[in-house]
């Protein structure tokens, strides 16, 4: 008898201890996502302090790229990100919202898996072979037939007219605009669409009820409810927009200036990085690539967490828990 | 009355148009993705399948000028993809495992979720610039090995959300009778809960994986690319995202010829892995 309690004893004694052991082992696995975020942003900050100090703040705001008198400022790519970016945002969201509106209150019920996985689908696609696509396939086609169309009847406007002037190349600006909307396109779609299907269906019904038309019930019903979570799938859209890299590098023309016009070739941060990192020699070039990387950095990770901030507040309103 | 009337009818007509036109704008908005996504794979397919040959999987690639294969690149992106999957299951599974057994609602737990959930969308060519420096730069040589770690710093964040969000899925009650049982804490969650949710987590792993694939810009600066044969991790090794990046943007005719039938490769291999963890999904829940 007293053999058998020592062995259950001696069991439960065992266990505990691999129970330690395990807690442990899987708390220092989170532990490890939760420093290499840390150490992500101490390695960009401390590779990019000799540019920091040589240039100051203004480094941020200093339109100069000069890489043989070892001059730099980061404006003129911080400026190409945001443009490219803003681009494909304006593009993108009207453009989600129809699709996510045509998946939950349109759409027959047995098109529906099968259009929201070609959708999904459209996100899998890797960014180099948007960029392929963009360079050799788009580009041509946009240079050619879309970008005189653009000249001729925006580019006519007073005050907008500048942005759609210059020579229709294809590449720059607005080209990795359009293509980085086709990126981004999905993810916030797929988010429009899950917040839409949250909406309770009494509130759907009860407007229907009252005779509203299905736009008026989008647009008075489903849009406000879901507010919060729109604004959250647009600005993680945002996120992804900024820091795509090779889709960017292929089509926006690689030019280290700023012009005025939408068609001319422009560089973002990331195809910055991905054209000249390679080649950079430690020193002043190098750093200044590094403080980019950090700039960039901090601008997706406010924007994401304000995207996920707001994503909370709707589960929140929900009463669901994330 | 009958101008009322009138005027109603106005209104409900107006109304009606403003719908239709609503609707049909959605209909466009669908069509236009639809079209899109179509163009993009038809393309890919066309100019991929003319250039694919039985030499792109028997040749390494070649030398300006000359002709040749992407066998090396086939090899090094299969090799970095396979370390990459050693190295982010364990570590994805068992971070969620903590996420929602252990730490469920504990601070620790609140901070590693939003910082994983950051960096899911967190640029991938900035993760290319911390392993550069965190390894590259310490080694002082560009390796297979660092590709390796910043492909997995990428697919982590992807295993542990949908781990933990598939273990979530797993009724408490199935918890409750196991530790009933006298079954010890670990022993709940790797063998009653971490088994009930095998099927999603196998789907997260492929989505990881689907997403390293294709992932060119961390491979920039750290497994860099290798004109020759190698399967030694120690030193740059070829992979098809870089070699199609290089190529493509070369003025060669059968470079750019070779990038399209890489890229053919790369979106069946990602699609495929897709639909794969689609399936594993399905058949389960």
């Amino acid at each position: 008898m007293t053999t058998s309690i020592k062995n259950i004893e001696r069991t439960s004694r065992k266990q505990h201890y691999q129970d330690v052991i395990f807690g442990l082992i899987s708390q220092l696995s989170a532990l490890i996502v939760l420093f290499v975020l840390l150490g992500i942003i101490v390695s960009l900050v401390i590779n990019a302090w000799p540019a920091l100090k040589e240039f100051g703040p203004s480094f941020f705001l200093n339109a100069q790229w000069d890489i043989n008198r070892e001059k730099f400022g980061g404006l003129i790519s911080i400026y190409g990100t945001i443009v490219s970016s803003l681009i494909a945002l304006i593009i993108a969201t009207p453009l989600s919202f129809g699709i996510a509106l045509f998946l939950t209150e349109i759409c027959p019920a047995f098109l529906k898996r099968p259009l929201g996985v070609a959708i999904e689908l459209l996100a899998a696609i890797p960014s180099i072979i948007y960029g392929m696509f963009g360079l050799f396939i788009f580009a041509p086609v946009f240079g050619d037939y879309i970008q005189p169309a653009l000249a001729a009847s925006l580019g006519k406007l007073p005050y907008i007219g500048i942005l759609f002037s210059g020579a229709p190349n294809g590449i720059g600006m607005l080209c990795a605009g359009i293509i980085l909307a086709m990126m981004i396109l999905p993810f916030i779609a797929s988010v429009m669409r899950d917040v839409f299907e949250i909406v309770p269906a009494v509130l759907k019904e009860s407007a229907y009820g009252l005779g509203c038309t299905k736009w008026e019930v989008a647009r008075h019903i489903i849009l406000p409810y879901t507010k919060a979570g729109v604004v959250g799938g647009i600005m993680l859209g945002l996120g992804r927009a900024l820091g795509e890299t090779m889709a960017v590098t292929f089509v926006i023309g690689n030019a280290a200036r700023i012009m005025p016009s939408l068609f001319a070739p422009g560089s973002s941060i990331a195809s910055t990085l991905a054209n000249q990192f390679g080649e950079a020699s430690p020193g002043l070039h190098f750093s200044a690539l590094f403080a980019l990387g950090l700039a960039l950095f901090i601008i997706t990770f406010v924007i994401l967490s304000l995207a996920k901030l707001m994503l909370i507040q709707l589960e929140k309103k929900q009463g669901k828990k994330s | 009355m009958s101008d009322i009337l009138e005027s109603k009818k106005a209104i409900l007509a107006k109304r009606k148009r403003t719908n239709k036109i609503a609707l049909t704008m959605s209909m466009v908005a669908m069509s236009i993705g639809m079209f899109f996504l179509l163009w993009i794979l038809s393309v890919l397919f066309i100019k991929g399948f003319s250039s694919l040959n039985l030499e792109m999987f028997t040749v390494d690639t070649p030398a300006p000028g000359s002709a040749g294969g992407l066998r090396n690149a086939i090899v090094g992106s299969f090799m970095l993809v396979l370390t990459c999957t050693l190295i982010s299951s364990p570590l994805g599974i068992l971070a969620g495992i903590f996420l929602s057994e252990y730490g469920a609602k504990s601070r620790v737990a609140a901070i590693t979720r939003f910082v994983t959930d950051i960096m899911l969308s967190a640029p991938s060519i900035v993760i290319g610039l911390f392993v550069y420096a965190a390894m590259v730069a310490q080694m002082e040589h560009f390796s297979g090995w660092a590709g390796t770690v910043a492909l997995a710093l990428i697919a982590i964040p992807v295993v542990v959300r949908t781990t933990e969000n598939m273990l979530q899925l797993v009724p408490g009650s199935l918890r409750e009778a196991a530790f009933a049982l006298g079954a010890p804490k670990w022993k709940v969650s790797l063998m009653i809960v971490l088994r009930a949710a095998k099927s999603g987590v196998i789907t997260g792993v492929l989505l990881a994986l689907a997403r390293v694939s294709g992932e060119t810009a961390p491979l920039l600066f750290t497994a860099l690319n290798n004109q020759f044969f190698s399967t030694n991790m120690n030193t740059p090794m070829a992979n098809l995202p870089v070699v199609i990046f290089q190529f493509a943007m070369s003025p060669y005719d059968n470079w750019v010829s070779l990038a399209w039938g890489g890229a053919l490769l790369i979106t069946l291999s990602v699609l495929g892995l897709n639909i794969l963890a689609r399936v594993f999904f399905r058949e389960k829940v």
